[in-house]
């Protein structure tokens, strides 16, 4: 009846699980996700798959080497959700070890040797692709022209194992993003509004028929699926609009400063990992701060941090670089940046009457 | 390379003056932190620790040949604030925090030989030769003095029952490492 | 009226419907009644009859100790059977000092004070005969009332706010109170005002009792100084802070009361009360209790004698279906579980709760994934995860230092948590062990000082005695230089002696 030694209440609970919110995440991932598999055709496909794949084994591995309860964690979806999260930002035609190293990295570095699940630092999808990206440039930024898949021209499925597993060749139309773009030739002193020309159009940006990774070709369908989660009570809506705001807000006012060096603002919110990073990733409740207030600045240093690696750092692409540095800063802000208690002024000594009024 | 060499030199002995400045003129006199932690000791000199008082105890904690689990009265919160003051790492969930027992005595063994008030460093016992004594159980600080120098036995140590008023819930039980929060 | 924001809550499923429509059925005596000493916050009371003794019904059993304290009265006639330990409501299962009484089925009242005349009663006569009924606030904090009636001589006192929310999933007692004794409900409330000196009152009705927020209303349609307010069904909205914030916008200081911002708040249940003992002269006896959960056969309102054993109620409700998964006095989400089904009802038992499994969800734990869930719920702004995660690691100053006192424990945090971990209880463990902590150091300074002293005689003593032994010495030689150069053998047995005696 009631058990010794007693439980304390509430004895009610909401119908919330670690697990449920996990899954929610990721179907608010599957449109663009599938729209991705779209595009990109087969190689995406079993790519993606590898990924998902090779991280459920790592955690198993961990599991059973750390001697925790594999039903309870291997299934909480948190492995599942990181290497999804990894695999769609992969170049849709990468080779299947970068998915296997990727995985690895993931979850083995970026989350298991830190405790597991919550008790990471870093967000570990972003760590798995901030550790490719250094280690492998060369495959982490070739791009693929999309190839709709079962048009005329689009690996079949058998292609797709052999561009893949590298065995074959198969002609395709390789690139490099627009971000690499601007960057490379903004360094050779090509005017801006000569690397734009044809290479960028809103329209084609918002609905995804880009040159990008598997699931960061559709801002639209992130920006649909991200607002789902917001209204599903699954995240809050500070970080996204502060991270958002302060990107869009920095862009503008250089893109005023010299629009012949500095791209406008919708080039830095709907291409590369914006979006995808900002409801998907950087909402990670284990690696953002824990309260609202916190979340804001987590944001807002976000948004700043990714403008300006885009622009003067070395990578064209900075959102991952910018979330594992505002992660790093989590603690720090949660230290300082604290709700006000009921009763109580900021710095926490009880209100005086006699002074507010 | 000279001038590196010649700057980390200059470097070397401005910074050396400062410091050797520094140590004459801000010097502190005698050790304050034995000070400071005979304060926070329980004060009854009872000897459970193995040193004669706690002036000493708090001697031998700064020279860190006694542990911070060392006072029984003190129990687990003195321990901790005594770690958090020496800077050392100690795992106190295995510290236990012992039942409290207050000294009692038995009526039918007491002789009235006033042995054991004379010992009690707070005087919580009372009576008079050839009387019954007693212990007001306020006051008691667990020492265990008055124990060993009874002659009779008639001291012993009661171990408080919890009640009402003095339970508190428990750490939950799903306190372990498979959900470290 | 304009309502203000609260922070933070949580939208719970009210599960009032078991109950809600219906009406409050009165018990009949059981065949023993344990009624323990201590039924409320502060000293426990005296009993003042003996083994044996038969007593009456609204007879004074035992007499209240001290200023914060209450009397307890016997529920019915019958005969004292024993006077001793029994176990408490209380989810220590520890015992307290409990009277039992056996009822003698007469039900035989004592003689009851004449009504107080409502028209020439000062404050003070008032508050005395509450304090003299026993009266204890009825939501659950079993506060002593009188105190509260009294607050209007150290405060400067604008309005009583009857508190009339009852948030706690599952409960309609207050409910059913209002819709069925509103007259003397609200008599009660003007007798409140009375005693406080207050010109205002409010009536806090969540919107999810329309039908007591009516009756309440038509009741008090004619005075212009009581106010039914309905506020929004959110938890924690029955919080006595929470509540004056949301009626005035106010916050109350930590670490302060209400009736620094001019405000008293006392439940419906215990205006219902005030009320008999003013106009019927009669003490607090029994208490109106929602038998509910879906283990209970026949779950309802039931006015229940203070004493009346969790097993008896059940049974004259008409049984339990099972075994209930959790038992629970009061409310799911403050109430306390029980230690078995003997234990009595006391004054402050708002509810007893027979639950299933499929009620209470109980899932396992999982590690905390920081989703901020609980922070966004905090009626009290505070961090839950961050609070937890330090108790958890033995930091309970730390957890003291980011506000774990101000904690109310009302439970939204884990109720929203969706790694099910149990956070109240690690706040409740917390704030248990800083209590014990104050009143170890509080006594520790005190022996300290004790100790000090001792010391300080002793050491006193010990220089008499030096300055003793050398005044001797002296004479000692003085003498034997004057007489002779024989030793005298008395002198140093009594010297020895002496030495001895201070050893």
């Amino acid at each position: 009846m009631t058990q010794i030694p007693p439980m304390s209440g509430p004895y009610l609970r909401k119908n919330k699980s670690v697990r449920r919110s996990m899954l929610l995440v990721m179907a608010a991932l599957t449109p663009a996700t599938a729209y991705g598999f779209y595009l990109f055709g087969w190689p995406a496909i079993i790519l993606f798959s590898i990924t998902l794949g090779s991280a459920l084994v790592f955690e198993v591995i961990c599991l059973l080497i750390a001697k925790r309860s594999v039903s309870m964690f291997a299934l909480d979806g948190s492995a599942i959700l990181t290497a999804w999260l990894l695999a769609i930002s992969l170049p849709p035609w990468a080779p299947w070890w970068i998915a296997v190293v990727g995985s690895g990295i993931a979850i083995v570095i970026g989350k298991q040797v830190f405790g597991g699940l919550g008790q990471n630092v870093f967000n570990p999808a972003m760590v798995a692709r901030v550790a490719l990206l250094i280690s492998f440039p060369l495959e982490m930024t070739t791009y693929m022209q999309p190839l709709v898949i079962f048009s005329e021209g689009a690996p079949t499925f058998m292609d797709s194992m052999s561009i893949i597993f590298g065995a074959g060749n198969f002609d395709a139309v390789s690139s490099a993003s627009l971000l690499d773009t601007i960057k490379t030739d903004l360094g050779q002193g090509v005017p801006l509004g000569e690397i734009m020309d044809g290479r960028y159009s809103p329209a084609n940006w918002i609905l995804g028929n880009s040159i990008s990774s598997i699931g960061e070709g559709s801002a639209l369908l992130l920006i649909l699926g991200g607002i789902a989660l917001i209204f599903g009570r699954i995240i809050t809506w500070y970080i996204p609009v502060s991270t958002i705001v302060a990107l869009g807000v920095i862009a503008t006012i250089f893109n005023l400063i010299d629009p012949s060096q500095y791209p406008d603002a919708m080039v830095h919110l709907f291409s590369g990992a914006t979006m995808l990073a900002v409801f998907f990733i950087a909402t990670d409740p284990v690696t953002s701060p824990m309260s609202p207030k916190g979340q804001i600045v987590f944001g807002i240093g976000l948004g700043l941090l990714v403008y300006i690696i885009r622009t003067w750092a070395a990578y064209p692409e900075g959102v991952s670089f910018a979330i594992l540095l505002m992660n790093a800063m989590t603690p720090l802000i949660d230290r300082y940046v604290r709700p006000r208690i009921f009763g109580r002024t900021q710095k926490g000594t009880p209100l005086n009457l006699s002074e507010k009024s | 390379m000279l001038e590196a060499i010649l700057s980390l030199t200059a470097l070397g002995i401005v910074l050396g003056t400062i410091l050797g400045l520094a140590a004459r003129y801000l010097k502190v006199e005698g050790n304050p932190l034995v000070e400071e932690i005979e304060q926070m000791m329980p004060g009854t000199q009872c000897g459970q620790c193995g040193y004669p008082g706690c002036a000493p105890a708090a001697e031998g904690l700064v020279k860190g040949e006694a542990e911070v689990t060392l006072c029984p009265p003190g129990g687990k919160s003195l321990a901790a604030a005594l770690a958090e003051k020496l800077g050392v790492e100690v795992d106190l969930s295995k510290m236990e925090n012992k039942d409290k027992a207050l000294a009692f005595v038995n009526e039918d063994l007491c002789i009235g030989c006033t042995r054991c008030f004379q010992v009690c460093p707070t005087d919580s016992l009372l009576g008079a030769p050839q009387q019954l004594h007693t212990v007001i159980s306020d006051i008691c600080t667990s020492c265990e003095d008055c124990i060993d120098i009874c002659p009779t036995g008639a001291l012993s140590m009661v171990v408080v029952e919890k009640t009402v008023q003095t339970w508190h819930w428990p750490m939950p039980k799903s306190h372990n490492k498979e959900t470290t929060l | 009226m304009e309502i203000f924001d609260i922070q933070g809550g949580a939208k719970l499923d009210g599960r009032k419907s078991l109950t809600a429509d219906l009406a409050i059925i009165k018990m009949p005596i059981p065949n023993i009644l344990h009624i323990p000493l201590q039924q409320h916050i502060g000293a426990p009371a005296e009993p003042i009859v003996n083994h044996g003794d038969r007593v009456l019904k609204g007879q004074l059993i035992a007499s209240s100790k001290g200023v914060i304290s209450a009397p307890i009265h016997s529920p019915t006639s019958g005969t004292v059977k024993r006077i001793g330990d029994f176990t408490a409501p209380h989810p220590s299962g520890l015992p307290v000092l409990t009277l039992t009484l056996e009822p003698d089925g007469l039900d035989e009242w004592t003689e009851l004070p004449d009504p107080l005349d409502m028209e020439t009663a000062t404050s003070q006569e008032i508050a005395d005969r509450v304090s003299n009924a026993g009266i204890v606030g009825m939501g659950g904090a079993t506060f002593p009332s009188a105190v509260k009636l009294n607050l209007g001589k150290r405060f400067n006192l604008e309005m009583l706010v009857i508190n009339g929310a009852e948030c706690e999933p599952y409960l309609t007692c207050d409910d059913r109170l209002m819709q069925e004794r509103t007259e003397k409900t609200v008599m009660g409330i003007k007798v409140m005002m009375k005693a406080l000196g207050v010109p205002k009152a409010l009536i806090a009705i969540e919107t999810n009792k329309p039908l007591a927020f009516k009756a309440m209303e038509k009741e008090c349609a004619n005075d212009g100084n009581i106010h039914i307010v309905h506020v929004p069904a959110r938890y924690p909205m029955g919080s006595e802070k929470h509540l004056v914030q949301a009626l005035t916008g106010k916050e109350t200081p930590a670490k302060g009361m209400t009736a620094d911002l001019g405000v008293v708040v006392h439940n419906v249940a215990t205006a219902f009360a005030v009320y008999e003992a003013i106009y019927m002269g009669r003490p607090l006896i029994s208490r109106i209790v929602t038998v509910s959960g879906q283990v209970i056969k026949k779950p309802g309102n039931y006015e229940t004698l203070i004493g009346t054993p969790v097993s008896s109620l059940i049974e004259l409700s008409g049984g339990m279906t099972g075994t209930p998964k959790q038992l629970l006095m009061g409310g799911p989400m403050m109430g306390q579980p029980l230690p078995n089904l003997d234990v009595p009802i006391i004054k402050g038992s708002s509810g007893v709760l027979a639950l299933k499994d499929t009620e209470i969800k109980d899932k396992n734990v999982m590690p905390c994934i920081g989703c901020g869930s609980c922070v966004m719920v905090c009626p009290v702004a505070l961090l839950p995860l961050d609070m937890a995660s330090r108790i958890q690691h033995d930091d309970i100053d730390g957890a003291d230092t980011i506000g774990v006192r101000d904690c109310v424990s009302c439970g939204s945090c884990n109720y929203v948590c969706p790694s099910h971990i149990p956070l109240v209880q690690y706040f409740n463990y917390a704030k248990g062990s800083l209590k014990k902590q104050d009143v170890d150091r509080r006594n520790q300074d005190r022996m300290k000082t004790l100790a000090q002293n001792r010391a300080l005689r002793d050491e006193k003593n010990l220089l008499a005695l030096d300055r003793k032994r050398a005044d001797r010495q002296a004479y000692k030689a003085a003498m034997s230089k004057m007489i002779s150069n024989k030793p005298d053998s008395n002198d140093k047995g009594h010297e020895t002696d002496n030495g001895l005696d201070i050893k």
